[in-house]
């Protein structure tokens, strides 16, 4: 399936430039667990990194179109996995987002981010509108994307969900809707949003209001972005340096090796440290958009496009919050953040672009 | 594999507004981090240097616990506390010392105290002693700025009015640990928080527990309090009434004294416990702190297992109590009609065995009615082998034994109901004839819980109906809005045809009412009582060696079951008493006195202000009972 010629068309810059993240965020884990009972997260961190790379090239040894003829089949194994879960916490109720695979948990909502991306590509590359979609030619990838939605919503974990919305929107928009039916589709949305906000535990809403208004819980997450933003400010320009930060050797940072690994690097490394890794994003970005651009097929097109918007929003949303401006929910900050099942489906998704990219040649 | 290249050119037009929006994002991240980096950096500069801004909480007033009428059993008193920052401790080794002569806390114990709290941040205080005296807590008040670190805070803990009396049914707090913090329903609670461990107070937590307030404070780098941020108060926990009856209760615990066993009694008619008492107790206050190890280990090497809840985890051979049941399942299948007559001649041979009546001399010619009054053991033997084990085995089960009654208390045991499949299963073995005779007559493998013999009398009582033992009456929350009640919930109805029944309930009339009766001494005088004795053996007596030769671990426990008045019970009772000897005589007069009392309570309670109009009393008592 490989041959010389796609190996000659192998996007280096891309790979380096993950490889590159990936190293900085080994780096400031390793500064975030420094001391701890969990010191040697940095090193399950690399173990990690190594899976995903493996995968990642796997999944390009493969005509990415072979993904396209299984999409359906990928959504419904995740689907069975949130099942599963389901049927899983409902017996032990310790757990909740996690299934056991040995030594490892994983968490199949990560999966969905994945799966999803796919299905709605091969649903847009099957039926191609030149003219925009209409509504009713929605209705189908919206059920597939609110149905594992309001799955890992329930688990709860608010974070994912919201993600797998703003991935799954990013595309349909992307493939161009109609105005009139974006209108009525923007309306409708806001009129389900009071039916969704019952359909949220307790402790998300407090999480989204206290978005809105940190001081009403001053004890719990407003106290968090305090600290948060405690972290960042103190970082100043330069930073206090490698494994000087005191808000995160101190405990005052809340889940500092997952949701806040930001604001130990710009702790640490300072506004300068913070620039360059937005700065590395911002090429992820791009380069991925290019990918997008350059692919001569619909299909890979939006498959590019979807991991673009899954990176993106991953980025936004995570340092948004640890910066204070976004609500405290957790998501993961691509191939920075500590988490096996996280790292797994961005380099997934990292395989994919790179997949697309070297067969961009191909008729 | 098709290429599908005519849908791409459309999207070209996309990624421009995509872009745009990606980096105006940026810019505003950007923007966002240099304003608070640069612009606002000095300010978190200096907010970062000893951390200045803590939390401290305010810990929540736990719901109170209080009897069917309104009578606080378990409230919350001020305790005074030490705590250790971390993080502000300055000098550990004099801090240490300081805590060792004031306190007499050793170096070793503070160690361990830090060391089980070591994963929480260092900013947060860890308790290191409950309840100091006022002259101690005068002492480290005048220490304190010496110390940094070292911090003294007030603090609610339990209460218990009533020192042991119900505690196994009230139960007990204690730390929260590592393995309950991780399940969800322990989601709001934090290392340091204390929860229901046992008994009511584990079983209605959620209820319990209130909501902590906490203060967001900056301090000074010695760890004091400079200004309070933020502040949000706690809100108590709602409170628990339960159905027992403190004066009842009271008495029972008063009968049991010195002595190891069970009373419970129940209303009949719904199942809803009245007093329950298991004896040895504990004084549940020892865990309203940081409990003392030594108390610990005193607790758990009691060789009469004073934390066991007897009444529900107790299991012990139902005796003759048991051949109600036999009695009920003959003549439900047909193998004894009412009118016939089997003679006892002392002993029954059985195989190469001969299976003695507890009368030596033997009852002679009897019929089931007399049988059940005199207790003989010999007409039961016959009863027994007629219906076989596992006949014998579904009457046992539809009366509600061999299975937990679900009542709402922590780690009931099912009991045991034997049969020849159960033995094949456990020892591998086939069932004997012999031992149906025996468990006829409640002896051999039958276990049963004290609990589960109050439920099946209670059904014979009341008529036929099992009902779940219930021991919360209502909750309310602290102003008095009524939250919960709990009303009686059926389980079954016990196999039991109407005639039969009657039968039954007139054989119980005559072991208390009839001449030869076995329990004739728990008659009350102006009442009358149904009920039935029972001797459970805890090893094969010899017939040479007088009672009271016998070693006081080796001699029978003595049951007794009653309730009144006969044709409409308002209280039944199980009264056990280990190693009592004969359920007539060590049993029988415990049950006595406890009818007495309740009827006697009823019939005050008659003639007073009726329930409702106490609802005012006992608000004002609430308002008075809790720390606020």
């Amino acid at each position: 399936m490989i041959d010389r010629r796609l190996l000659t068309h192998f996007d280096w810059p891309l790979l380096i430039l993950v490889l590159t993240i990936s190293f900085i965020g080994v780096f400031n884990l390793y500064s975030a667990t420094f001391g701890e009972a969990e010191s040697n997260l940095y090193a399950k961190q690399i173990l990690w990194m190594g899976i995903g790379l493996a995968f990642a090239l796997f999944i390009t040894v493969f005509d990415y179109r072979f993904y396209r003829d299984l999409a359906y089949i990928f959504y419904g194994i995740s689907l069975v996995l949130l099942m599963a879960i389901f049927v899983y916490s409902a017996i032990n109720p310790e757990v909740s987002r996690w299934i056991k695979l040995g030594p490892f948990f994983f968490q199949p909502a990560e999966l969905t981010k994945i799966t999803i991306i796919l299905f709605l590509a091969k649903y847009f590359d099957r039926f191609s509108k030149r003219d925009g979609y209409l509504l009713r030619d929605l209705i189908i990838p919206f059920t597939i994307l609110l149905i594992p939605s309001l799955m890992v919503a329930k688990q709860p974990d608010l974070g994912t969900a919201i993600s797998l919305l703003l991935i799954g929107f990013s595309i349909i928009l992307f493939v161009k809707i109609k105005w009139k039916s974006l209108v009525i589709m923007i309306l409708g949305g806001t009129s389900i949003l009071p039916f969704m906000w019952n359909f949220l535990m307790p402790y998300q809403k407090k999480r989204i209001l206290t978005f809105f208004k940190p001081e009403i819980d001053p004890l719990g997450a407003g106290y968090h972005i305090i600290q948060s933003k405690i972290a960042i400010g103190s970082g100043g320009v330069l930073g206090k340096g490698f494994l000087k930060g005191t808000q995160c050797k101190l405990h005052f940072l809340p889940a500092q090796h997952t949701d806040f690994v930001f604001s130990v690097l710009a702790e640490e490394w300072g506004l300068l440290g913070g620039f360059i890794l937005l700065g590395l994003y911002l090429l992820f970005i791009t380069w991925g958009v290019n990918i997008s651009i350059r692919s001569k097929d619909r299909f890979g097109t939006i498959v590019a496009f979807g991991v673009v918007s899954l990176i993106f929003w991953h980025v936004i949303i995570n340092i948004g919050m640890a910066l204070g401006i976004m609500p405290v929910v957790g998501i993961p900050l691509p191939f920075m953040s500590y988490g096996g099942s996280a790292i797994l489906s961005m380099m997934a998704g990292v395989g994919l672009l790179l997949n697309i990219s070297m067969r961009r040649y191909i008729f | 594999m098709q290429l599908n290249s005519q849908g791409v050119e459309d999207l070209q037009r996309r990624y421009k507004p995509f872009l745009i929006t990606a980096l105006i994002a940026f810019m505003v991240l950007g923007l966002r981090a240099w304003h608070l980096q640069i612009i606002k950096g000095e300010e978190f500069s200096r907010l970062s240097k000893h951390n200045r801004i803590r939390i401290r909480e305010i810990p929540a007033s736990r719901g109170m616990i209080l009897d069917r009428r309104g009578r606080i059993l378990v409230d919350n008193r001020p305790s005074f506390e030490v705590l250790l920052v971390p993080e502000d401790i300055v000098d550990m080794e004099k801090t240490a010392e300081f805590l060792h002569r004031i306190l007499k806390i050793t170096p070793e114990d503070v160690g361990k105290r830090l060391e089980a709290n070591k994963h929480r941040p260092p900013f947060k205080p860890v308790r290191i002693q409950s309840d100091i005296s006022r002259l101690h807590l005068a002492l480290l008040e005048t220490h304190k700025l010496d110390l940094p670190g070292l911090i003294v805070d007030v603090a609610p803990r339990r209460a218990y009015a009533w020192g042991d009396m119900a505690s196994h049914l009230l139960g007990y707090l204690g730390e929260i640990d590592r393995q309950e913090l991780r399940q969800s329903q322990f989601r709001e609670y934090q290392m340091g928080d204390f929860i229901g461990k046992y008994g009511v107070e584990q079983k209605w937590e959620s209820f319990l527990k209130g909501i902590d307030g906490g203060r967001q404070v900056e301090v000074d780098a010695m760890g004091r309090e400079l200004k309070v941020l933020q502040r949000v108060e706690s809100h108590p926990g709602n409170n628990v009434f339960l159905t027992i009856d403190l004066d009842l209760q009271m008495t029972c615990e008063t009968l049991l004294r010195g002595k190891e066993g069970v009373i419970v009694a129940m209303n009949p008619q719904n199942g809803k416990i009245l007093a329950m008492v298991s004896h040895p107790s504990f004084s549940p206050s020892l865990f309203a702190g940081v409990i003392n190890h030594d108390d610990w280990e005193t607790l758990i090497r009691n060789p009469f297992h004073p934390l066991q809840n007897r009444a529900i985890q107790g299991q012990y051979a139902p005796g003759s109590v048991f051949k109600v049941i036999t009695a009920a399942a003959g003549l439900e299948e047909g193998v004894i009609s009412p009118q016939e007559i089997l003679s006892c001649a002392g002993s029954y041979r059985f195989g190469n065995r001969t299976y003695r009546c507890w009368k030596k001399g033997g009852h002679g010619k009897v019929n089931l009615h007399r049988a059940i009054v005199e207790s003989c053991d010999v007409f039961f033997y016959q009863v027994g082998q007629r219906l076989g084990i596992d006949t014998l085995a579904k009457y046992a089960k539809g009366f509600g034994l061999g299975k937990p009654t679900e009542i709402s208390l922590s780690d009931e045991k099912p009991g045991l109901i034997p049969s020849s499949e159960w033995k094949k299963k456990v020892y591998d073995e086939t069932w004997y004839g012999g031992e149906t005779l025996s468990c006829a007559i409640g002896q051999g493998y039958i276990l049963v819980t004290p609990l589960q013999l109050l439920n099946a009398i209670s059904a014979i009582a009341n008529g036929g109906v099992l009902y779940l033992p219930q021991t919360v009456e209502r909750i309310e929350m602290a102003n008095g809005k009524l939250v919960k009640t709990y009303p009686p919930i059926p389980m079954g109805k016990i196999p039991l045809s109407p005639g039969n029944l009657m039968i039954i309930r007139e054989a119980l009339y005559g072991v208390v009412n009839e001449a030869h009766g076995t329990g004739r001494i728990a008659r009350i005088k102006g009442m009358t009582v149904s009920g039935k004795t029972g001797t459970a053996q805890v090893i094969a007596l010899r017939d040479d060696v007088a009672e009271e030769d016998t070693p006081y671990k080796h001699r029978d426990h003595a049951w007794f079951v009653a309730y009144a008045p006969p044709d409409n019970p308002v209280i039944s009772v199980v009264v056990l008493v280990e190693h009592g000897g004969h359920g007539a005589s060590a049993s029988a007069p415990v049950a006595r006195e406890v009818m007495k009392k309740y009827l006697h309570i009823i019939k005050e309670e008659g003639k007073s202000t009726p329930l409702i109009a106490r609802r005012k009393e006992v608000d004002s008592l609430n308002s008075r009972g809790s720390i606020r």
